[in-house]
């Protein structure tokens, strides 16, 4: 066991971890933060993204000590210093683009992603940035009308 | 409006979700964000091959290991029954299905890859994982049974050495009508057959499945928190069939459930064994699926092999039908497996169409691969698949538009009392297809077909109408189809002193957004904001006991449960509010939450009612109680029947043969609605998987029973990138007849209605470009297309 010592959601943290502990293991069971989910043992399904240092990570693939040092952001800091939902969170909630909310951390977070580096993304694009999220409830109409909205862009159903 | 951002309507409001603001927020609690002071874990031990005689199992050198507390085998359940089956099919002999004993850990013999052979139970997960890799398990291999028909020969290895074969039931429906349906294929002017497969699907919640079980030494109360669609259901079957427990002893809780689209209803070994490990180690005992685990363990769905035909007359009149489906049971029977390719295929089987005899064959067999079960649709997507791909292929042999062929053959007169033993109540399958040409602007194909052209892709429009029965269902008649348990739905009203809400329900969301649909219900009745009306659901302790969430029912059921309970509370607050103002019950009128005298200006308001039933100093104790507070179930008459008109349009690529979606168009008939915000999202999620299940997913087994699909990494889930945005539309509304909301039901339409929709279409694509291709098994894969292309 090793002190692993990071910020997250800008809160300095420092936790007691194997060397095998994983980043998605150490915020939910060392932190406490079950905020981020785990849906795969493969890195495949996404639900599990957290930012580290400002970039999307699937935090099951990660040792939480090759985080050490580093600035985390996960779901749970991503609401409004008041509280109330951030642009993103509050594009979800009114676009209806989450169900069940389990893949909702990583979606957020992987959409948070990528309007920092594209503010204005199509809907291509955000298919292709999404294809490492997956999401078994809304057949991602809403999830990419959400994010489409949260970048001031409306829907546009494909007619060719 | 509240700080959330969430409107508050009654029916028909496209309120925003209240259950939003936690799952956005990190503060769900799913089953897995659960930890009990002084937990333990456990990891099982599985089988790797899939048939196998179980010689021993050594547990020595895994009980020496470091946190172990104890490793579980089959022989530490010797008292304990098995896993049950909550459905017993009769088959065409009158003779119950044959039905295995199935242990909650291997006895005597292993009988699919991922059967649970033993248990470590250790301090730490990591410590429970090391140790499960030092259990010695001595195997003896025998040939496994993968392929259906192979599995029911003469001489075949059998699955289960107890019974006389690997065949669970031969079941005929309606057998009275096999000889008039073989009269009418033989006098028709034209018999159209068609053989498929409705290929092998993994549900794949993102929520792997949790178990914990938790005991109090001092009352003796067993708890249980899972993954599940319906607890009550759990604490029945494992309590009465596995455990012995009695139900006041025993609590189950299904916290926020992160999907479950069928693979959460089934109670399942792990449950049973982490309540009877905290009973016998006196601490909580945690399992949490890896997905590895998932993919081995779930009930998997459809796996289906059919025939089927259409006899049409001179006329294009259907004349009759006939389907013989080999159904994979799997292994063991899951909690429902039987009923899925019986009651909820072969009443299916008529569509939205008049063909007056119809005659339906199946064969459920068992193999050595996980057992199946109910997916979303669940028996609904098989039957609308085989029809309406036959309907296509019958359409494109005699030279019609399957848009007319269907057409002319539709339903329209109700009620109509199929020859498959089901009544239709209320429909219009013409307005849904006029719908759907519409919405999915379907006089301007050609012209999206030459753009595709252009660009040397082949265009294709596959059309397809899908009939379900949901709401599942009348008691009295399920027990006569050989249900084992009733499906009603409950709901508790409970009416605070100043004038808030409790529903509690048996029913319970994984996903669906009951907090939020259910108050408007309520609250619209009442004519109160629905934000004073709360949901508690998911706790055997608090809520009446329902039987849960599949089948398109909670609405239809559950919802209408408390359309009852809360009619009864207004019954009891008019006669509160009468006392009140000194009038005559009947002269009582609630509306916008205040009730007044008719024909004159006295009024009360809603709290004052409330408050007088919980502070009774002015109050007619003689007449009634005090409190406010009441219980209903609702067991419906029949079960509801939605119905619609797909469209797809898809683009092959000749040269790879990828298959791309262009559009789809849904145009459905739910009957009332109650959140269209949320029918539009069930629709779109539905179909999300329909799709996936027509050109990506497919769960494979090899010849020796391995599942080669069996990670993310294999099992080809749709992604964002795999779909379009969908057009839906649910204008056309025939309210269903016989339950107080008019509601039909939504949950599991898209998943029932997309498969043929785009199998049709890349057909379609193939054909205009002059290939002779009537039929490509899904999923439809470029190698799968490319293939039939080029043979």
């Amino acid at each position: 066991m090793t002190q692993v010592s990071m910020t997250v959601n800008g809160k300095a943290v420092s936790v007691e971890a194997e060397g095998n502990t994983l980043l998605s293991t150490f915020l939910r069971e060392g932190l406490g933060m079950t905020g981020t989910h785990v849906g795969c043992d493969t890195s495949q399904c996404g639900v599990c993204v957290v930012h580290v240092n400002g970039r999307p990570v699937k935090s099951c693939n990660m040792f939480a000590a090759e985080a050490e040092g580093a600035e985390v952001a996960t779901i749970e800091g991503m609401a409004n210093e008041d509280g109330s939902l951030g642009v993103i969170q509050q594009a979800f909630q009114d676009n209806h683009g989450l169900q069940c909310g389990f893949c909702t951390p990583g979606m957020v977070m992987s959409a948070a992603a990528l309007l920092a580096e594209n503010p204005k993304p199509s809907e291509a694009e955000i298919r292709a940035y999404l294809s490492g999220n997956l999401c078994r409830c809304t057949g991602y109409h809403n999830i990419i009308k959400s994010i489409l909205a949260a970048s001031g862009q409306e829907m546009k159903v494909a007619a060719e | 409006m509240p700080a959330d951002g969430t409107a508050n309507g009654g029916i028909g409001a496209a309120t925003k979700r209240r259950e939003d603001v936690r799952f956005l927020t990190g503060k769900g609690n799913y089953t897995d964000d659960i930890n009990m002071r002084g937990q333990a874990y456990v990891v099982f031990v599985r089988s790797q091959v899939a048939h196998g005689v179980l010689n021993g199992v050594d547990t020595a050198d895994a009980s020496a290991m470091p946190g172990v507390i104890r490793v579980f085998t089959g022989a530490d359940f010797a008292e304990v029954g098995g896993v049950p089956c909550g459905w017993c099919v009769t088959d065409k002999h009158g003779e119950p299905m044959q039905e295995p004993k199935h242990p909650v850990l291997a006895e005597g013999k292993v009988r699919y890859v991922g059967d649970a052979i033993a248990a470590v139970v250790a301090e730490t997960e990591s410590q429970a994982r090391d140790a499960a890799e030092a259990v010695a398990v001595d195997i003896e291999e025998l040939p496994a049974v993968v392929d259906m028909k192979a599995a029911l020969v003469e001489g075949s290895t059998k699955v289960h050495d107890d019974l006389g074969s690997n065949l669970c039931y031969d079941w005929g429906f309606v057998e009275e009508n096999k000889d008039a349906v073989e009269q009418a294929m033989f006098s028709a002017a034209h018999v159209t057959t068609l053989e498929l497969v409705n290929n092998r699907l993994i549900a794949n919640a993102l929520e792997p499945r949790v178990a914990i079980g938790d005991y109090n030494s001092a009352a003796g109360d067993s708890t249980l928190y899972t993954t599940s669609q319906n607890p009550h259901v759990i604490r029945l079957l494992m309590g009465a069939f596995v455990l012995g427990i009695p139900e006041h002893k025993l609590r189950v809780v299904a916290p926020d459930v992160g999907g479950g689209f069928g693979s959460k209803i089934f109670h399942y070994a792990e449950e049973a064994f982490c309540t009877f490990a905290a009973k016998a180690l006196n601490m909580p005992v945690k399992w949490t699926a890896q997905r590895s685990e998932s993919f081995i363990t779930d009930a998997h769905g459809r796996d289906h092999v059919t025939k089927i035909e259409l006899a049409l007359d001179e006329d294009n009149n259907f004349t009759a039908v006939r389907t013989e489906t080999y159904a994979n049971m799997g292994a063991y029977l899951s909690t429902f497996a039987p009923s899925v390719p019986t009651w909820l295929h072969g009443t299916l089987m008529a569509g939205n169409y008049k063909t007056p005899v119809i005659y339906v064959n199946v064969k459920a067999v068992f193999t050595n691969t996980v057992p199946v079960d109910a997916y979303r649709g669940a028996g609904r997507p098989e039957a609308s698949f085989q029809l309406e791909r036959v309907i296509d292929k019958a359409a494109r042999e005699l030279g019609v538009d399957p848009i007319a062929l269907r057409r002319h053959n539709f339903i329209t007169e109700f009620p109509y009392a199929t020859p498959v033993a089901v009544e239709y109540d209320t429909g219009d399958y013409n307005a849904t297809m006029d719908k759907l040409e519409e919405i999915g602007d379907l006089s301007g194909f050609e012209a999206r077909r030459a753009a595709s052209a252009e660009k040397g892709l082949l265009r294709g429009l596959g059309v397809n109408c899908y009939i379900e029965a949901c709401g599942i269902a009348p008691s009295s008649l399920v027990g006569q189809l050989g249900a084992r348990a009733g499906l009603y739905e409950s709901a508790t009203v409970r009416v605070n002193a100043t004038g808030g809400l409790v529903v509690m329900t048996g029913s319970h969301s994984h996903g669906q957004g009951h907090e939020t649909a259910f108050p408007q219900v309520v609250a619209d009745m009442i004519g109160i904001d629905a934000s004073m009306v709360e949901i508690v659901h998911g706790d055997t302790a608090n809520t009446p006991m329902g039987m849960g969430t599949y089948g398109s029912r909670s609405l239809a059921v559950g919802g209408s449960a408390m359309v009852k309970a809360t009619e009864k509370i207004i019954a009891k607050a008019k006669k509160i509010a009468a006392h009140l103002m000194e009038a005559a019950d009947s002269d009582i009128e609630l509306k916008d939450g205040q009730f007044s005298v008719a024909g004159t200006d006295k009024s009360v308001a809603w709290g004052d009612v409330t408050l007088a039933a919980y502070v009774p100093h002015n109050y007619p104790l003689e007449e009634i109680e005090p409190g406010l507070e009441e219980t209903a179930f609702y067991d419906p008459a029949n079960f509801t029947y939605p119905a619609g008109a797909y469209a797809c349009e898809v683009e092959v690529d000749p040269e790879t043969g990828k298959v791309s979606i262009a559009s789809f168009a849904a145009a459905d008939d739910f009957g009332n609605i109650v959140n269209p915000m949320i029918v539009d999202g069930q629709v779109h999620g539905g179909i999300g998987q329909g799709i996936g299940q027509a050109l990506l997913e497919h769960a494979v087994y090899d010849e020796d029973g391995q599942l080669l699909s069996g990670s993310f990494m294999d099992y080809a889930m749709p992604r964002a990138d795999d779909v379009p945005f969908y057009t839906v539309d649910h204008s056309c509304q025939t309210p269903c007849t016989h339950n107080p909301l008019g509601v039909k039901g939504c949950g599991e339409a898209g998943a029932i209605g997309s498969p043929p929709a785009v199998v049709n279409a890349v057909v379609d694509a193939l054909q205009r470009a002059g290939h002779d291709i009537t039929h490509i098994d899904m999923p439809l894969s470029p190698s799968r297309v490319w293939s039939a292309i080029n043979s």
